[in-house]
């Protein structure tokens, strides 16, 4: 366990280190969510009605949920990469705890999820967001936030052992979970979809996430929901953790 | 030679069978490597001396027989056996990103180290291998060279008795496959017991103690540089002609001088003679009475590429990647 422990924060480590050396991660960490951030203001935002919020405050905790699901996008790539060019084969010929390879990745993730998360909530305050909760609350937004991260860099983990490159982990990963943040309550309110979307997006973990957001943040009434995210994330977590462990056995015993 | 005193061989392997779906990459290997000598794995790609190594390093397990290493067992003692194994891979498995101290520091926390402990191995490593004026560069601005030595230091951390090299210079250009040669040969000196694979006989040819040939997933020869080559027979005379009409005459000039007619390919006659004394002479007199025009005329020693040609009728084939093949 203490070895689980040690072998994952070296792998975090290594994931940390090398961020600042490869500036296309650090443009996708950076300049993509802000970009986004002011398209929906500026173009989509006046076209937008978002009862008892102003579009900036309604926006911010929807596109950081939606950011910090594709935070997972680095681990995807990065083990493909790892796994095509022998380092996933080096790791495993090490006496080096098994599950480290992918733990430490995903640990790594919540770091850089933290930092572009950050990086939104400043973008947010520059163009009209601000918390209307307690300090408390607002702490406890962002652990949700970086839990709900940390959830889908398995799902990231699972689909970069599955997908033979990381063209097709890009573009797998585009499609299964582009749709799923847009058909939510993140970028406008759910009443305004026709009936069958608003089915599924009621019942969407990222609905019901960035509800919970919403009410941490700026004190909508929040239901179930902040429960109903935690369990979510952690349903998650419990599903995709054990798939990419089994899978990296499986792939890299090939 | 015992280098560790034990009686048990280095890697001992025996009735190894591996399939990948129907395609079956191992067919029953059995192979043995004594303490202190290299074993080269020679064969054509897709032969399966990537699933060996793959096997034999913990990273694959056999669907039938047994292979010990450094007397443990590959299946059963998988985790201890890590501890006293090096790999160096096809790809140089080293992290772009990383710096070359960086790289070797990771590997030596991944074997259990401390931080401090890994710096300063690492350090002794990039001195060895030459590499420390780059050891703060990220190593995605080595050479290719460069970056195989860094893997090949990579798996020397922890000192392993048994050092497993697959393809170490494929890819390499003439001065660095020289260097990594030598460095092979230094460690051999120092009493690791290495297997490597090659896909290049000159390789097998000077590094390896004892080569076994792989080929459709079984050993089909096995023995010493010397002793495959002399399986296909002696030297060769090999004459080149003024005229490549006159070869059918020359062969039959020739003829006498070998126990299997001359063989003809345009304006080259190929003769395997008895004896090496005075052949070239006898040769050159031969043709001469004949008048036939000789350009150029060698007495050439079998080659491991013409055993290879004799063991399993097609010449080694050069491509990058047997793992996708397999």
């Amino acid at each position: 366990m203490r070895r689980l422990l040690t072998d994952t924060l070296v792998i975090a480590e290594r994931n940390l280190v090398r961020l600042p050396r490869a500036p296309e991660l650090l443009v996708a960490f950076t300049v993509q969510p802000i970009m986004f951030v002011l398209l929906f203001r500026y173009v989509f935002g006046g076209a937008i009605k978002t009862p008892g919020f102003s579009y900036a405050d309604f926006l911010i905790p929807g596109i950081i949920v939606q950011n910090i699901a594709f935070g997972g996008f680095v681990t995807a790539l990065g083990l493909n990469e790892d796994l095509h060019k022998g380092l996933i084969d080096r790791f495993r010929s090490l006496p080096m705890a098994r599950a480290a390879v992918l733990a430490g990745r995903t640990l790594a993730d919540v770091v850089t999820n933290g930092l572009s998360a950050s990086i939104l909530v400043i973008t947010g305050l520059i163009i009209g967001f601000s918390f209307h909760t307690s300090v408390l609350d607002g702490i406890a937004g962002g652990g949700l936030l970086l839990l709900f991260g940390y959830a889908f860099s398995w799902v990231f983990a699972f689909l970069g052992m599955l997908v033979s490159s990381a063209e097709a982990a890009n573009s797998v990963g585009f499609i299964a979970v582009f749709p799923l943040t847009f058909i939510s309550s993140a970028f406008v309110p759910v009443k305004s979809m026709p009936a069958v979307l608003r089915a599924f997006a009621e019942v969407n973990p990222f609905t019901i996430t960035v509800d919970a957001m919403r009410s941490l943040w700026l004190g909508a009434p929040a239901g179930n929901n902040v429960w109903g995210a935690v369990v979510w994330a952690l349903v998650i977590i419990v599903v995709f953790a054990p798939l990419a462990v089994a899978r990296y056995r499986h792939a890299a015993g090939q | 030679m015992e280098a560790n005193g034990s009686s048990e061989a280095a890697v001992s392997v025996s009735g190894l069978v591996k399939s990948y779906g129907s395609v079956r990459a191992l067919v029953g290997v059995d192979l043995e490597v004594a303490h202190g000598t290299v074993l080269g794995l020679l064969g054509p790609n897709g032969a399966g001396k990537t699933t060996i190594i793959r096997i034999l390093t913990t990273l694959l397990k056999p669907d039938a027989g047994s292979a010990r290493v450094a007397g443990l067992d590959v299946v059963h003692d998988a985790a201890k056996l890590r501890e006293r194994i090096g790999l160096a891979g096809q790809y140089a498995a080293v992290d772009e990103n990383l710096t070359g101290l960086e790289n070797l520091t990771m590997v030596g926390r991944l074997y259990g180290e401390s931080r401090a402990q890994a710096k300063r191995r690492g350090h002794e490593l990039l001195e060895r291998f030459e590499l420390l004026d780059a050891a703060k560069r990220p190593t995605k601005t080595y050479s290719g060279g460069m970056r195989r030595r860094l893997d090949l230091a990579a798996a020397l951390v922890a000192k392993p008795p048994v050092l497993f090299l697959d393809e170490p210079t494929t890819g390499l250009d003439p001065r660095s496959r020289l260097q990594l040669w030598e460095t092979i040969e230094g460690l051999v000196a120092e009493g690791t017991t290495v297997m490597l694979t090659t896909q290049y006989l000159d390789e097998a040819d000077r590094l390896a103690s004892e080569i076994a040939v792989i080929d459709r997933g079984r050993v089909i020869a096995e023995g010493t540089p010397d002793q495959l080559k002399d399986r296909v027979g002696g030297e060769r005379l090999e004459i080149r002609l003024d005229e490549a009409s006159r070869a059918g005459d020359a062969a039959a000039a020739l003829a006498s001088m070998a126990d299997e007619p001359p063989s003809i390919a345009e304006d080259l006659v190929s003769v395997g003679v008895h004896r090496r004394g005075g052949a070239i002479v006898e040769a050159v007199r031969r043709l001469d009475e004949a008048g036939i025009g000789v350009e150029d005329i060698v007495l050439r020693r079998p080659t491991l590429d013409d055993v290879f040609m004799s063991l399993t009728g097609h010449i080694a084939e050069v491509a990058e990647d047997e793992a996708a093949a397999a």
